[in-house]
């Protein structure tokens, strides 16, 4: 199953290698990482996509909080959350694929960051459902080129 | 007053109660050494490799349960101790690991002596630093021996530059450590190790399977005590030997692969397994799909990490194994029940000591080439199974397990989890540094011996009378075994034709050499060997085509043996 997993590490170089090469050394497979510093800066939030059946996750979830680097872990699969993605995608825009991809960006409260003759640069964000969907409607038109941010993930409330 | 960061390092470490340290000098640890040079309090002793000092290092962590220092230079002073930091960090064992490094602005640069030693050892540590700025040295070496011999404890790296230990800062060694990200849990959950006693209790064939934890958190003899008060067998890991005494009627022998007949049928028949600061390792559970097939498990362990790991538990217990064993002591000691459960059980120790008597360790008193595990009972003989041992890797290793008993912990320094060989020698010298007075023995293979040979300048050159026992097969003994039974025989690179002359060797090390090539020389040689002063090689000739038994096949259930 997939997991979405919130780590708060000290903010100091070499963090960002103790985690990936945890990950790496023990043959557990990331999906996506996003890491920047929190309100506090001497410490960073990482959120992290992996998958696994339950005893992966368990491991995964104590090794992590064995890092001397690491100071809280929240697995927040199954928690109510505000997920995002950042995307920016590289469109065909031709004449006659220009409208489709107009309505498109509207529809999905997208917005046009760059304009080039032929092609249109996107920026999208959205939850992985969302962002999933505009790519697949935006497909046929002619995709050149995307970039993702890999997800961001937060407790709703309190 | 300003301080040099090489004078904070050596002042640091008098003031962190560290009085010996093993290292190996360099260009980037100059500094230092000057230092040193100065200094009263701190005794540096000079090994002749740098793995050699981090394996001293461990063996005085092993024998005297402190926290073993090294110190090396940048570079290949630095990678020269991977592998006994590995060993180390496998193992659980307190050692501080203090590396040089070029200069701040030429990290990255590929200067001279460079190695990303942080990067390297990242896997292979509990934790390492890379000192930045001198001001933070003297707290950055307090983290350190507290994270190193704290919780599970492990080896910590840390990598100064040379212009950190070249600039000025104020001394100030803090009081308390704090890290944020580090709180060891030492208390077990009552009401779980209530509910684990309980559910003991209810079981009929009981085995305590005992690791490593209990000689890292000091809990053996409450182990003892436990074990006695219910009656229950028990099994050492080979990192648990000396953890409960080898002599008492309750000790099963060790288990897993080379373990005896009597404790793998134990933990197969068993209905509850109580596992006590052990990991499962697959050298202990073979397939572990038929591992304790009826057994429950009551797993107690201060890392979290290694509980769920290679099996399922049923009842986790993460603490320290001192609080958890003092609590279900006192929750049986002096009561009915307890006086009860022994004799509910007796029919289980009564079964389990027949298990002892169809096939108990053994081996072919054949005439002709020495037995090598002749040779351990004549140490242990001859020793009174007071001596501390250390062991190489291979087949010396198993047999040192299986025919010497120990009765206390830290009398067994062996590399577990990694299986190093050269390692004994050095951690041999280590702990005869830490324990002046004792009897320091090295069971060695005449493989293993080489990889640090060179160490004996080192002991020669400080007086560690260190006595190594080489059984010398002429053959990678442990290799060779494999083959014979797995590769029909084709003995691929395991004979040792080009094997130095030990005594003389010895000799030219300046220390003593003694030879036996017969069985009925061997108590002679070795008594006089032990009895000569400073260190020693005692070059046994061993029966090359012997066999360690019982064996469990690799991926094969415990139940599988091959006996003698
Ligand atoms: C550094 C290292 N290299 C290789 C091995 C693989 N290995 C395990 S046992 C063994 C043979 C050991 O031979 P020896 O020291 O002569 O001991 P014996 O088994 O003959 O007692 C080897 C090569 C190892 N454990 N460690």
């Amino acid at each position: 199953m997939r997991h979405t997993i919130s780590v708060l590490v000290e903010n100091e170089f070499g963090v960002l290698s103790r985690v990936s090469g945890l990950f790496s050394g023990r043959g557990f497979n990331i999906e996506s990482l996003s890491v920047a510093e929190t309100v506090d800066p001497s410490v960073s939030r990482m959120t992290i996509v992996t998958s696994g059946n339950d005893q992966i996750i368990e491991q995964i979830l104590k090794q992590l909080n064995k890092l001397i680097s690491v100071i809280k872990v929240v697995d927040l699969t199954g928690a109510d959350t505000v997920d995002r993605e950042l995307v920016l995608i590289k469109v065909n825009a031709d004449p006659e694929t220009k409208t489709e991809v107009l309505r498109l960006v509207d529809i999905f409260r997208a917005k046009i960051v760059d304009v080039a003759p032929r092609c249109y640069t996107v920026e999208m964000t959205g939850d992985e459902a969302k962002v999933k969907a505009f790519l697949q409607l935006l497909r046929p038109v002619g995709i050149k080129e995307v970039v993702r941010t890999g997800l961001v993930s937060i407790a709703r409330g309190m | 007053m300003k301080m040099s960061g090489a004078e904070i390092f050596v002042k640091a470490l008098a003031d962190l109660g560290v009085d010996v340290v093993f290292g190996y000098p360099g260009g980037a640890v100059l500094h230092i050494y000057d230092e040193l040079f100065k200094n009263t309090k701190v005794r540096h002793l000079l090994t002749r490799h740098e793995q050699g000092a981090v394996h001293m290092a461990d063996g005085f962590a092993r024998a005297s349960g402190r926290t073993g220092v090294a110190l090396v230079t940048s570079g290949p002073g630095a990678t020269n101790t991977v592998t006994g930091i590995a060993t180390a960090n496998m193992d659980s064992i307190p050692i501080v690991v203090f590396s040089g490094q070029v200069p701040t602005l030429m990290i990255g640069n590929d200067a001279f002596q460079e190695a990303d030693i942080v990067g390297i050892t990242r896997p292979c540590t509990k934790h390492n630093y890379l000192v930045k700025e001198t001001k933070d040295l003297a707290r950055i070496m307090k983290e350190a021996f507290y994270l190193a011999s704290t919780g599970r404890p492990g080896p910590v790296l840390v990598d100064m530059p040379k212009d950190v230990l070249m600039s000025t800062a104020e001394y100030v060694l803090p009081k308390e450590v704090s890290v944020r990200g580090y709180h060891p849990n030492y208390e077990g959950h009552p009401k779980q190790v209530e509910s684990a006693i309980r559910a003991l209790l209810e079981k009929e064939r009981p085995v305590l399977y005992v690791g490593g934890g209990i000689i890292l958190s000091s809990a053996a003899s409450l182990l003892t005590d436990f074990a006695r008060i219910l009656g229950i067998p028990v099994t050492p890991t080979l990192m648990g030997m000396g953890a409960f005494p080898g002599t008492d009627p309750l000790y099963m022998g060790m288990l897993g692969m080379h373990g005896t007949y009597q404790a793998n049928m134990a933990i197969s028949h068993s209905d509850m397994i109580v596992a006590l600061g052990a990991r499962f390792d697959d050298r202990v559970t073979g397939k572990v799909d038929e591992f304790a097939p009826h057994a429950k498990i009551i797993h107690v362990d201060i890392d979290p990490t290694s509980i769920q790991k290679n099996v399922p538990v049923d009842i986790p217990i993460v603490g320290d194994l001192k609080d958890v064993l003092k609590k279900m002591i006192k929750l049986v000691k002096g009561t009915k029940e307890a006086a009860a459960y022994r004799e509910k059980i007796a029919p289980w120790r009564e079964q389990v000591r027949k298990w002892a008597t169809t096939h108990p360790l053994s081996y072919k008193k054949t005439k002709g080439k020495i037995k090598p595990q002749y040779v351990v009972e004549q140490v242990y003989e001859l020793t009174k199974g007071n001596a501390i041992v250390a062991t190489e890797v291979g087949q010396n290793q198993m047999w040192a397990a299986q025919f010497y008993k120990y009765d206390r912990p830290r009398t067994f320094l062996s590399s577990g989890g990694l299986g190093t060989m050269g390692y004994g020698f050095p951690a041999a010298i280590g702990a005869q540094v830490a324990m002046p007075g004792k009897l320091v023995v090295d069971i060695a293979g005449d493989g293993s011996i080489q990889m640090n040979i060179q160490e004996l300048a080192t002991a020669v050159q400080y007086r560690q009378p260190v006595k190594v026992v080489i059984l010398n097969n002429g053959v990678l003994g442990m290799v060779r075994q494999w083959q014979e039974l797995f590769f029909q025989g084709k003995y691929s690179q395991t004979c040792l034709p080009q094997i130095p002359d030990f005594v003389k060797l010895a000799e030219a090390y300046g220390a003593k050499g003694f030879r036996a090539t017969r069985t009925e020389d061997v108590a002679g040689v070795l008594k006089k060997g032990f009895e000569a002063d400073g260190p020693v090689f005692i070059d046994i000739a061993c029966d090359p085509n012997e066999m360690v038994y019982p064996m469990v096949p690799a991926g094969a259930p415990l139940t599988k043996m091959l006996l003698v």
